[in-house]
């Protein structure tokens, strides 16, 4: 076990380092200087915009620009924002925690829906259920989190008037009161977020445990008289679950890009609405640092998903 | 799934009776099983419906898509303007037809670049063994691993301004969004492709060719590529609805095409500060982009059933 994570943890730089070049060949290979902003300055001289440029070390080969951004990275030397004047890990740091709150919440709801619905639907295939839990998955699936979110505020904040659909980070409330508040304009981001995943998901729990549910060693369990419940939840569940798994940590990418498109629509301030905020203001390094920040959570989760195989099937620690 | 596509079906009917009452050819069996999901049928007819509609659109509602008319401002449904208009009294159902267009061009052109560079690598990465395969299938999976969204928009915010300058703000940004989109989506289709050739080089009929001295590259293209398309036909189509819904979010988020080139995500981007007012604006082009959405995913369900043969129907 030991051994299996240490290995896990392992093929983590290599990968981290992939996405540094992958994230700096970009950059490099972008037309124009990333230092535009300040090289149009007429109020900058040429002598001082080259004294910059050799300064930032811009005239060097793409090879030395990319050891010394990479390890002023590893240092925690992130620059700082064009446009906040503000270093850009402390801006990230300021704004992580709500980003994960969302999609946290959100991952958690998507799983207990796509379980409990996708399990049930799948031990009762073809039902009434079943048919209805298909096609509510679909057309979860097929509608895409931007308009989602459009038709909950329609129908929640502005015919409903139940829900505010502009998150405030100031909220002046205190105690139970702050926690209700907070719920409440929680709510509707990760809602839109979890049904969009939970649909999804759904699917692919439902055809895991159609696919696990016909083995034999199910038809001993329930021969030897174990419950159905038990022989569900202990016997089918935990092995369907593994390719299930594989799906969530695959589907991470889209996760992180719908958080994105949430924190935009409610107006979240959280690292996805920092990022669009930064590309209008054309502020490059909290660009590249919040890519690379979010590359990095998708390679974190990655692992949680290593983690959550040899919780379900101990023998993969052993392969 | 070497068969062609059906061509008309009396005509093979008329052929296969005469020869072999029994004989069927792949492409029509394809088809037999196709039809048996109803809702991929419907789904298919909604989506020609779709595109014969953005395709003759114009010619059919011969109304321009920027005629600016301050009388009929956020105005409803009505005979004059039958899906309403926008804030600057232009006709939304013009706008429509004109972003069905690109949307569904930007969903078709990025699916064959996708599937051009998964098929490529996933056969090159299949045929090949030792550290060529290793190398690419570790290219996979940092692709994989990589947050597609915020690449994306890194990617169109470095490279928008210079591609706009050389080739046109409209061919510009479409040749940007479609490549890009591209780019981003083949892994599944090379994972799916190597998949596939990994089994399939070790079968008899590749073996036979193989004796009867048939190059790799003949191996490849004549006996185990044609073998392999069926999963990728699959991934291919569904590849489609995730390019659309690809080019809808990056134009509600603003970063897509310009405001004079209307997609339908855009115009959900522009509807979206007049909910209150003009919910019909956001509600038309949301439920097109839904309804090809959903129309692609059953066309999906049903290639899949139709393609598979181990699949009992």
């Amino acid at each position: 076990m030991g051994k299996y994570l240490l290995r896990q943890l392992l093929i983590i730089i290599p990968k981290v380092i992939g996405i540094s070049i992958v994230l700096f060949t970009v950059l490099a290979l972008a037309p124009g200087d990333p230092f535009e902003e300040l090289a149009t300055n007429p109020a900058v001289p040429p002598e001082v915009r080259a004294n910059l440029r050799a300064q930032f070390g811009l005239d060097d080969p793409v090879a030395v620009r990319y050891v010394r951004w990479s390890t002023s990275m590893a240092k925690g030397d992130w620059g700082f924002s064009f446009a906040s004047r503000v270093n850009v890990d402390e801006l990230i740091l300021q704004r992580l925690p709500t980003t994960l709150a969302v999609i946290g919440s959100s991952i958690v709801i998507a799983l207990v829906i796509a379980l409990v619905v996708g399990v049930y639907a799948a031990t009762r295939p073809y039902s009434l259920f079943d048919q209805i839990a298909s096609t509510f998955a679909l057309i979860g699936f097929a509608l895409p989190t931007f308009f989602t979110g459009i038709v909950f505020i329609l129908v929640f904040s502005i015919a409903l008037d139940w829900l505010p659909f502009v998150y405030r980070a100031d909220l002046t409330a205190t105690g139970w009161r702050w926690a209700w508040e907070q719920f409440r304009q929680m709510l509707m981001p990760v809602m839109v977020l979890a049904l969009f995943q939970g649909a999804s998901w759904t699917r692919y729990v439902r055809s895991a445990v159609l696919d696990v549910i016909r083995l034999d060693y199910v038809t001993t369990a329930r021969s030897k008289g174990l419950a159905e419940r038990v022989v569900i939840l202990k016997h089918v569940v935990r092995n369907a679950l593994i390719p299930v798994v594989t799906v969530v940590a695959l589907q991470m990418p889209t996760v992180f890009g719908g958080a994105i498109v949430t924190e935009q629509i409610f107006r979240v301030p959280g690292i996805g609405s920092l990022l669009i905020s930064a590309i209008l203001a054309n502020d490059t390094p909290v660009i590249m640092a919040v890519t690379f920040v979010l590359s990095c959570l998708v390679i974190l989760c990655n692992l949680l998903a290593d983690i959550a195989y040899v919780w379900l099937d101990p023998r993969i620690a052993y392969r | 799934m070497s068969g062609s596509t059906p061509a008309s079906p009396t005509v093979s009917d008329a052929a296969g009776a005469l020869r072999e009452p029994k004989q069927v050819s792949l492409g029509m069996e394809a088809w037999r099983r196709f039809r048996r999901h109803r809702l991929a049928v419907a789904g298919a007819f909604i989506l020609a419906f779709m595109a014969l509609a953005v395709l003759l659109g114009p010619w059919l509602w011969p109304v321009a898509i920027n005629d600016i008319d301050f009388t009929s401002r956020l105005q409803g449904p009505s005979w004059k303007h039958p899906f309403g208009t926008d804030d600057l009294g232009q006709d939304l159902l013009a706008r429509m037809i004109y972003g069905g267009r690109i949307s569904l061009a930007v969903g078709v052109v990025a699916m064959l670049i996708a599937v051009f560079v998964g098929v490529v690598l996933g056969a090159i990465s299949g045929i090949s063994r030792g550290s060529v395969d290793a190398a690419l299938m570790w290219v996979t999976d940092l692709f994989l691993s990589l947050p597609q969204l915020p690449m994306l928009l890194l990617v169109i915010y470095l490279f928008r301004d210079s591609l706009k300058k050389y080739i046109g703000a409209e061919a510009g940004i479409f040749i940007l969004i479609v490549v890009v989109i591209g780019i981003f989506r083949w892994m599944p289709v090379a994972r799916l492709v190597r998949a596939q050739f990994l089994s399939l080089r070790e079968k008899e009929f590749v073996e036979a060719a193989r004796a009867l001295g048939a190059s790799t590259t003949r191996q490849v293209v004549r006996h185990i590529l044609p073998n392999a398309l069926g999963p990728v036909i699959v991934a291919a189509t569904i590849d489609v609805a995730a390019a659309i819904i690809f080019e809808s979010t990056l134009s509600f988020l603003g970063l897509g095409f310009p405001p004079d080139i209307p997609s339908w995500g855009r115009l959900l981007y522009d509807a979206k500060d007049h909910l209150d007012v003009a919910t019909h604006w956001a509600l038309f082009p949301g439920g097109a982009i839904f309804l090809t959405v959903l129309s692609i995913t059953y066309i999906g369900d049903g290639l899949r059933d139709a393609l598979d043969p181990r699949r009992v129907m």
